[in-house]
């Protein structure tokens, strides 16, 4: 596809590029029949429903492209072949990614690529019956449009040293790319794993010859690729799998490192490689790298060692499975363990007359223990949802024995509505306290995000729901609420309304939501305490708890309205006189080495995890703390480490498998400040303008707000036009914009779980993404300034210093702070034509989809800074309206926030 | 012969419209389809416009003309259903190297025509593969979804025929179109290689698929991007998208081929979305300013339309075309 990179890219429904990025692809190996059992047992019975569960097993379980193998005597290999992946290709969670038509009969292979549609994997063609049949299967190969596995073998038989391997592929590769004008991309090398440790003096260098001939293709034959079926390797220590699972995984590191870039692994006999005990590993690779004469006896030795640890610990692990039943469910869910839940669960219900008991008794007597825990600082947050996780498994395994006996009663202490507004995404918070008061025993009606009024008061009616909570992130979600609250007084609701999410505050829901609604509005700032106030609004005389909350809002109200009244302003005209001086005459703007949009399809996650701010991550846990030191806390230290733990575990095969995406777009664009507030963008002086067919005329211009609060004589007024040079200066300056995403996918994992009743790594991987889109932004923000714009090259930060945002120029992004009008994402938008380049799109509150992402502009000037807007006056509003060109009304909707009373 | 792999570096080249909608307006009846020579044929043959190549060449030729005139460079074959397998409807198989013969001959009679007339503007002529009425991958009966109406073998054999009546009858370019199964279009360029091969010739290739709906997929369910691997095997001049699709609604994913691909590009899209009564009514100037929303993002190498659009529409098209320089083929960073 790409003359520049040459990488192979195969497809099924849907893209799998290998770059070197990848690191490693995965090949699912369970549908080969030479392999598994059971899966030749289905085919042989026809059962092939159940062999397409085995492939879709492989999908789930992130294997990235599936083989396909019918080679036994018995079966019509041509019938099954075709049958099986005509049945694939009508399973589109299958069918996503590419097929690797694995045989040793050109029939079958070939019965193969006539019935997929997209570039499969041929597993495999060889020397071994001469040139001429080795030509004639390849132009085929080409021909079907297929990239192609070549094994070590030729005439003579199979390469088992390492010059033989490096013969026969050299001439493989001559053959294939001079003659047959195979792409050299599309060849992959097999050059035999075999066993290691046989006993055999002739087989003592199987792993390291395999390591040195990858590495002699890598670097000797352009863009191919080597791959392997790395569980021959262990063959010798079948029994063991302590020491095979080690093996594999020392084998694979070693391997990857001299370039195998494919390969069929069992991620289930795989050990975490820096998890190998040391001593372990040094004997495996005694063995694998051959280091001493005696390795083989030493490892053999040592591996009945490692067998009887195992066990040891197995056993320790499990006493609390001898205790009687209550306790081991208490356990259970304390512990959020759920590999045992459902067979105690079963045990539970046989004891009981009816199943609704065993959630009433058994489950709540275990939830009330970790309502406890967690009530008395005991247990945090992440253990609470990882309870609820058991919790909710063993209430779906309930739910059809209950329906079974008709029993309508679902025992819920009361109904609680939640959703995030209209026009906004964001809903970690909201399903934290979600998951929260359903550990509570509340049913809980959750209507996801971007949810319209209308469907909220409709659902309330129709559900009879006790209460309704709204969550929301953004500036505009404020106003929503607002509107709802109306909504609901005018529809005549009478349920209290919770009030929650980061841009929430008590103020606001003082002074603007609790005065439109006649019952209860409560502003939630964090998920342990939605429990309290819930519980105290449920109660039957819970009239004494709303005269108090009324109350105390109303104080509330009075003290901030005159405090506002305090408070004052300099007219926009005078906040003008009193903006930031820069000395343009001893300033002269970088010229960056890149301008014009660019966009980066495919950002390796890997490069971003150092960049990785993590004290917000534990925040949206309710843990609060600088990290590092919040791992060793007194108090939340053992739990911070945990998380930590888990997010590290789900980071990394996020990472390893790919499962999110990440994406930018940005540009460096010739500007100045114009009419003191504006910041002008030529981007026909930019050299891709041209070929757009963007005419001189052509401008974009941000618009921006200057703090307009009377401050002390000598401090000035910024606006962020302030830090760009004046269009009279005549001087050329510069502005930079941009939007990274690292959103996609998450959905589809977020869904994935809750499909699981595991809401726990839900939240965890919107956590993640949250945090991988705030680390691309620094990471790329690095790269702008030292590369792409280069205004600070010789720059050298650590970690903790850019999080402190010691760096020179600033990316403050719409919405936030120094530039709270949304509305101005429209221009960045239209700038980078940011949807159709990275497919980030705006909600109609202007939120941005999916979640994980963040936009803004670049400033270089080593002057420019951070700060906070503050309230603006009616004359800046109207100026504003009339310089952007909207009727007031619309303008005074978006920056309501940020008006003065 | 003038190479249209030149052309196509000096500027974007135009493609014709629709053939349906222009044949539509002779208002033909079932005795004009059949003219003399089919008078007696046993099935009905009103709506086998792929006939009047041999019935009523001129009227086709007119059409040609028309979009040659309005400023094509490039005409398309009256050969969509040109295959043993979509004429089976007609009990037509026997004619298919006969019926894609001559669709070709009178087409590059038109355009040599032209090229006499201008020949700093030289026309060319698309032999027209269509997607046949039948899937490879799917299969028609949603009760056994292992079943296939159609086999590769079946598909690559009919395409073969079809691929050589086309280049012996004068197609200077093969045009594998509106691909809804990306295993169909396999097949046809499987045949296109065979025939290049035999033949000892090497004819220029576009390929284009067709996005059926806002899903962004085609109709077997592959992204773009799995579409674009999965046809990129074979050396070809360009891959695109028609049909399905207006112009707006189909440029996010020509936006997207455009930056993966280092194939040239093109694209034909249906004049808007049809109606409620099926018809396409976006006009020649809407369908223009949408066209140069792709010019000005440097999206396209070859423009034109497909359901739905006239000689005016391609008259309009080719007039804002003319002012943009082509597509440079380069990937983001």
């Amino acid at each position: 596809m790409s003359k520049q990179h040459k990488y192979l890219t195969l497809s099924g429904l849907e893209p799998l590029i290998v770059t070197p990025e990848s690191n490693f692809v995965n090949v699912g190996e369970r549908t080969n029949v030479t392999g598994s059992r059971k899966f030749l047992r289905l085919i042989k019975e026809e059962k092939y429903d159940e062999a397409l569960e085995v492939a879709r097993h492989q999908v789930d379980g992130g294997a990235q492209i599936i083989d396909v193998n019918m080679d036994e005597g018995m079966l019509d290999g041509v019938y099954a072949m075709t049958k099986f992946l005509n049945l694939i290709a009508a399973e589109p969670d299958i069918a996503r990614v590419p097929i690797m038509i694995d045989s040793s009969k050109w029939e079958i292979i070939e019965a193969g690529l006539k019935v997929v549609q997209g570039k499969c994997v041929v597993n495999s063609i060889s020397l071994k019956g001469g040139e001429e049949e080795f030509i004639r299967q390849a132009t085929l190969v080409k021909r079907y449009g297929a990239a192609v596995i070549v094994m070590a073998f030729d005439e003579d038989g199979q390469a088992d040293n390492y010059e033989r391997r490096v013969e026969i592929c050299e001439r493989s590769y001559n053959i294939l790319v001079n003659q047959v004008k195979f792409p050299p991309q599309d060849i992959i090398f097999d050059p035999n794993i075999f066993p290691v440790a046989t006993g055999m003096e002739e087989h003592r260098k199987n792993a390291l010859d395999f390591f040195n001939a990858t590495k002699w293709i890598r670097e000797n034959l352009p863009y191919a690729n080597v791959s392997g079926g790395v569980s021959n390797v262990s063959f010798s220590f079948r029994g063991n799998n302590a020491v095979r699972e080690a093996m594999h995984s020392s084998f694979l590191y070693h391997a990857i490192k001299n370039g195998m870039n494919m390969g069929i692994v069992n991620p289930a006999m795989l050990e975490v490689y820096d998890e190998i005990p040391k001593d372990l590993l040094d004997h495996v690779e005694d063995v694998l790298l051959d280091r001493r004469d005696d390795a083989t006896e030493r490892l053999l030795d040592f591996a009945e060692t490692v067998k009887g640890n195992k066990r040891e610990d197995d056993t320790k692990k499990l006493e609390w499975r001898s205790e009687e039943l209550q306790s081991r469910i208490t356990h259970s869910l304390v512990k959020g363990i759920d590999e045992f839940i459902l067979e105690d669960i079963e045990e539970a219900r046989l004891s009981v007359d009816r199943p609704i008991q065993v959630i009433e008794g058994h489950l709540m007597t275990g939830m009330n223990v970790v309502g406890d825990l967690f009530g008395s600082g005991k247990m945090f947050l992440p253990q609470v949802v990882k309870s609820a996780r058991v919790m909710k498994k063993a209430v779906a395994y309930l739910n059809p024995f209950i329906e079974a006996q008709k029993d309508g009663s679902s025992g819920a202490v009361g109904k609680i509505l939640l959703a995030t507004v209209k026009g906004d995404v964001h809903d970690i918070g909201k399903n934290i306290v979600g998951v929260v008061l359903a550990c509570n025993n509340y049913e809980i009606i959750d209507l996801g995000v971007m949810v319209p009024p209308e469907k909220i008061i409709q659902a309330a009616i129709e559900e009879k729901v006790d209460a309704i909570g709204l969550s929301g992130l953004i500036t505009p979600s404020l106003d929503e609420m607002v509107y709802l609250a109306d909504q609901m007084e005018k529809n005549d609701l009478d349920i209290p309304l919770l009030i929650g999410g980061a841009t929430t505050s008590r103020a606001h829901t003082a002074v603007k939501i609790e005065p439109k609604y006649s019952n209860t509005v409560v502003h939630v700032n964090d998920a342990s305490r939605a429990v309290t106030v819930v519980g105290n609004l449920l109660q039957e005389n819970n009239g004494d708890f709303k005269v108090q909350i009324r109350e105390e809002y109303e104080k509330f109200r009075e003290q901030f309205l005159t405090r506002g009244k305090r408070k004052e302003y300099i007219s926009i005209t005078e906040a003008r006189k009193r903006k930031f001086q820069i000395d343009w005459n001893s300033f002269e703007p970088t010229k960056p080495n890149l301008e014009g949009v660019q966009v980066i399809h495919d950002q390796d996650l890997g490069e971003l995890l150092p960049y990785i701010d993590w004290s917000p991550f534990f925040r949206s846990w309710d843990l609060h703390g600088k990290y590092p030191d919040i791992l060793t806390d007194e108090v939340v230290g053992e739990q911070a480490t945990s998380l930590f733990k888990d997010a590290q575990e789900m980071l990394e095969q996020v990472v390893s498998k790919k499962q999110l995406k990440a994406k930018a777009v940005f540009g460096i664009f010739p500007a100045n400040m114009i009419n003191d507030d504006d910041i002008e963008v030529n981007i026909s002086k930019s050299p891709r303008a041209e070929s757009r067919g963007l005419g001189l005329d052509e401008r974009f211009i941000f618009r921006t707000l200057r703090q307009q609060l009377k401050k002390r004589e000598g401090k000035p007024s910024f606006a962020l036009a302030d830090f760009i040079a004046p269009k009279e200066t005549g001087k050329q300056d510069y502005i930079g914009s941009f939007c990274v995403s690292t959103g996609f996918g998450t959905q589809e994992l977020a869904a994935k779980y809750e499909a699981a009743h595991d809401d726990y790594n839900s939240i965890m991987i919107k956590a993640l993404a949250d945090r991988l889109a705030e680390a691309y932004a620094e990471f790329l923000h690095e790269k702008i300034r030292k590369e792409y714009w280069s205004y600070s090259p010789e720059e050298t930060l650590s970690n903790e210093e850019l999080i402190k945002e010691s760096y020179k120029g600033i990316r403050p992004a719409p919405g936030y702070p120094a530039c709270p009008d949304h509305l101005e994402k429209e221009t960045i938008w239209k700038l980078l034509n940011v949807k159709e380049n990275i497919g980030v799109e705006l909600t109609e509150s202007l939120a941005m989809w999916p979640a994980a992402s963040v936009s803004g502009y670049y400033f270089a000037n080593p002057e420019a800074r951070y700060f906070g807007l503050g309230k603006i006056t009616e004359d800046q509003l109207k100026d504003y309206s009339k310089r952007k060109n909207i009727d007031l009304e619309t303008a005074r909707k978006w920056l309501n926030p940020n008006l003065t009373e | 012969m003038i190479d249209i792999k030149e052309e196509i570096q000096k500027r974007i080249l135009v493609l014709d419209g629709a053939m349906g909608t222009m044949l539509q307006r002779y208002k033909f009846e079932e005795e004009d389809f059949r003219g003399e020579r089919f008078k007696d044929w046993k099935s009905p043959l009103k709506g086998n416009n792929d006939l009047l190549s041999i019935t009523q060449p001129k009227a086709v030729k007119e059409v040609h003309a028309a979009y040659y005139e309005a400023g094509a460079d490039i005409v398309e074959t009256n050969t969509f259903s040109g295959t043993t397998i979509a004429m089976a409807d007609y009990g037509m198989e026997e004619l298919v190297y006969e019926l894609n013969y001559q669709s070709a001959k009178i087409a590059k009679e038109v355009a040599d025509e032209f090229t006499a007339r201008e020949p700093n503007k030289p026309r060319f002529v698309a032999g027209s593969i269509g997607p046949t009425n039948r899937t490879a991958s799917m299969s028609p009966d949603v009760n056994d979804p292992g079943f296939r109406a159609v086999t590769f073998d079946e598909l690559r054999i009919a395409y073969k025929q079809q691929v050589e009546a086309l280049v012996d009858g004068g197609a200077d370019i093969l045009l594998v179109e509106t691909i809804f199964d990306t295993l169909n279009a396999k097949a046809a360029l499987f045949a296109i290689e065979e025939v290049k091969e035999e033949k000892g010739i090497d004819i220029p290739v576009m390929v284009s698929g067709t996005i059926t709906d806002a899903s962004g997929r085609t109709l077997s369910g592959q992204t773009v991007e799995a579409f674009l691997i999965s046809i990129s095997h074979i050396p070809i001049l360009s891959v695109g998208f028609n049909c399905a699709l207006g112009a707006d609604q189909l440029k996010p994913y020509l936006s997207r081929l455009s930056k993966e691909t280092e194939f040239f590009t093109s694209a034909h899209p249906n004049a808007g979305l049809p109606n409620a009564f099926g018809e396409y009514d976006q006009t020649p100037e809407e369908m223009q300013s949408l066209i140069e929303s792709y010019l000005k993002d440097d999206l396209i190498n070859i423009i034109g339309g497909c359901c739905g659009t006239t000689p005016d529409h391609i008259q309009l098209i080719a007039e804002v075309a003319s002012k943009y320089e082509p597509r440079q083929i380069n990937l983001a960073v």
